[in-house]
């Protein structure tokens, strides 16, 4: 809470001189959206696994790669917001780690691709983000636990003007507070 | 005229130092033009010595981006007069050119020019306009708008909006997946790009304020959208609207002393007027669907927005006074989103999606009539120029996004690209006042 507070502050002393304004260097939503970018078509396709099995992985569930909790993107049908059957385990996996784990907090951002106009985008990747999370809090996650941000159209994961791109840009990624 | 000039250059003088360095400049390729193009000479202006600008290069190149006059190349011209007793009228009718424009300019002991121009009918062998403008030498494309706008509202009876500004978001890729946003104003030309805001987070939406000292827009730097007015003069600025949810899609009121603006922070997309004064959020929508994209009618009494209340995004409106929303895209395809008033209030331009892509189309809001003004697929963010006689958008092109511009006929086609990067979500500013 400091640190966004401070960050805030920076921002705002950054402000009075404008040229430079808010670098605030790299965030960590960034560093998601650059790994999403180099997704390939199989991890692309790559689709949940059924209740994980993480027995013989010692330490954080997050950070076992067998775990569908490693699965952090949840992809979208064309002008839809509604989480795909197959997204189902790695929404369930992910909502019952935030019930078992309640000072843990998730910020789901919501993504839209470029067709149509911004400003709707915006609000259809909001509404995405909503969808999820508002699955999270049916299967346990407490509403504190569970956050949401829109960048719309802002952010592709692929920068690409075609299908195979959109499907990558039409997503929202699941992040973990460090 | 002359004080009026002095304050605008000490004004100008001062924005340089705050909104910074000159950016890429974006150059403009007129892709079609009007086949009833008028014809016109604009004589290069005599002057003693060498100048930063050519003010006849700029005047012409005005008048052939409005897509209604057809310039004579400079190499063409039988003579070079800047006086009206040296045109040489029979020399100019044999080549079926109907109006010149000539001028000259002369150092003034302060350091700035007085350009001097006429505007001449070459048939009738008359002067139409004549004027003389002061302007320092920074100041010289400014001036040569002005002409521009003087000799195209003389011969068209409509206003011209050459002297004026458009605002835009570029994109530049810096390094290995990092980017940074800027946004930007430049003359209407490309010319004289300044950079208000840079940010490695998204910015959208930049809106002008009525007298053309603010821009709205909307910044990610908080890692969440917020509303951000900003002086383009001395870069001042102050957050509008943030927290939780959407803060987005600001569009001014007439007035300038309200903005419409978009804010999801009840969990739901909905449609307010900030009271830029109080800081009161008035809420004029409430629905479960998606409400946004905003806009103030001309007259300030209505608000358009985009609602997917019935289904897919359609184009709605509200009385301000009474605010029950009334459906007024239906017959037009799926996709309705993003409208914009024309400055008189008589249409209506908006993104327009279907089998085809997303264009830019107009309603005509007396008649019903709809036209589809462009042709590719991602055209989208379309802003009538102040006179109303073109919109600009923006359009993906080989090298990424950029910006077009079509006349409100369709008639009349532009490409305006950046040389690096992409640019997009073009603003049309309003008159210089």
């Amino acid at each position: 809470m400091l640190h966004r507070s401070l960050k805030t502050l920076a921002i705002v002393v950054a402000g009075l001189t404008f040229i430079g304004c808010s670098n605030t260097k790299k965030t960590d939503s960034a560093a998601v959206v650059d790994q999403g970018a180099g997704l390939s078509q199989e991890e692309m396709n790559a689709k949940a696994h059924g209740a994980a099995d993480s027995a013989g992985f010692q330490g954080n569930a997050l950070n076992d790669p067998n775990s569908p909790l490693s699965q952090r993107v949840i992809y979208f049908e064309y002008d839809s917001s509604d989480v795909q059957a197959d997204y189902r385990p790695v929404v369930e996996a992910h909502a019952a780690h935030l019930a078992a784990n309640p000072n843990t907090i998730v910020t789901l951002e919501g993504h839209a691709d470029e067709r149509g106009s911004r400003e709707y985008n915006l609000a259809l990747a909001e509404r995405r983000a909503q969808s999820v999370q508002k699955q999270m809090v049916l299967l346990g996650a407490s509403a504190g636990q569970v956050r949401t941000v829109s960048y719309g159209e802002e952010r592709p994961a692929n920068p690409g003007h075609d299908e195979s791109a959109y499907g990558q840009n039409r997503r929202v990624e699941i992040i973990y507070a460090q | 005229m002359r004080d009026l000039l002095r304050t605008l250059t000490a004004v100008l003088a001062l924005w340089l130092v705050a909104a910074g360095n000159a950016q890429a400049i974006l150059t403009i390729k007129i892709t079609q033009g009007a086949e009833k193009a008028l014809p016109i000479a604009v004589v290069p202006f005599r002057a003693a010595s060498q100048l930063p600008v050519d003010v006849a290069d700029v005047v012409a190149a005005d008048l052939a981006r409005s897509g209604r006059f057809a310039p004579m190349p400079a190499a063409d011209m039988p003579s070079r007069p800047a006086e009206f007793s040296e045109v040489g009228f029979q020399d100019w009718r044999l080549l079926g050119m109907e109006n010149l424009v000539i001028g000259k300019l002369t150092p003034t002991p302060a350091g700035d020019y007085e350009v001097e121009f006429r505007l001449v009918d070459v048939y009738k062998a008359t002067q139409i306009a004549g004027y003389k403008i002061t302007s320092t030498a920074g100041n010289l494309r400014l001036t040569a708008h002005q002409i521009a706008d003087i000799v195209y509202e003389q011969l068209t009876g409509e206003k011209g909006a050459f002297a004026t500004r458009i605002a835009y978001v570029t994109v530049r890729q810096q390094g290995a997946g990092q980017k940074l946003y800027t946004m930007q104003i430049a003359d209407a030309d490309g010319y004289n790009p300044q950079t208000l805001l840079e940010s490695p987070q998204p910015v959208m939406s930049p809106a002008w304020s009525p007298d053309g000292r603010k821009l709205a827009y909307v910044s990610f730097e908080g890692r969440n959208s917020a509303i951000y007015v900003q002086d383009v003069y001395t870069g001042e600025r102050k957050s509008v609207a943030s927290g939780a949810g959407i803060n987005s899609a600001p569009a001014w009121s007439p007035d300038g002393a309200r903005l419409a603006l978009t804010r999801s922070r009840d969990g739901n997309p909905e449609i307010y007027v900030l009271h830029l004064s109080t800081g009161l959020f008035q809420r004029l929508t409430d629905d479960p669907s998606i409400d946004t994209e905003p806009v103030f009618s001309p007259d300030g009494s209505r608000i358009a927005f985009t609602s997917d209340r019935g289904g897919g995004p359609q184009i709605y409106e509200v009385e301000v006074a009474n605010p029950a929303p009334k459906r007024i895209t239906f017959s037009q395809g799926d996709y309705n989103a993003r409208p914009r008033y024309s400055p008189d209030g008589s249409r209506m331009a908006m993104v327009n999606g279907g089998s085809g892509g997303y264009r830019i189309a107009v309603l005509n809001l007396r008649d019903g009539s709809f036209e589809v003004l462009t042709n590719s697929t991602l055209d989208e963010s379309p802003s009538f120029a102040p006179n109303g006689s073109m919109i600009i958008y923006a359009t993906v092109g080989a090298g990424g996004t950029e910006l077009a511009a079509t006349s409100i006929d369709g008639r009349v086609q532009q490409r305006l690209a950046l040389q690096e990067g992409e640019v997009r979500e073009p603003a049309w500013g309003p008159f210089r006042k």
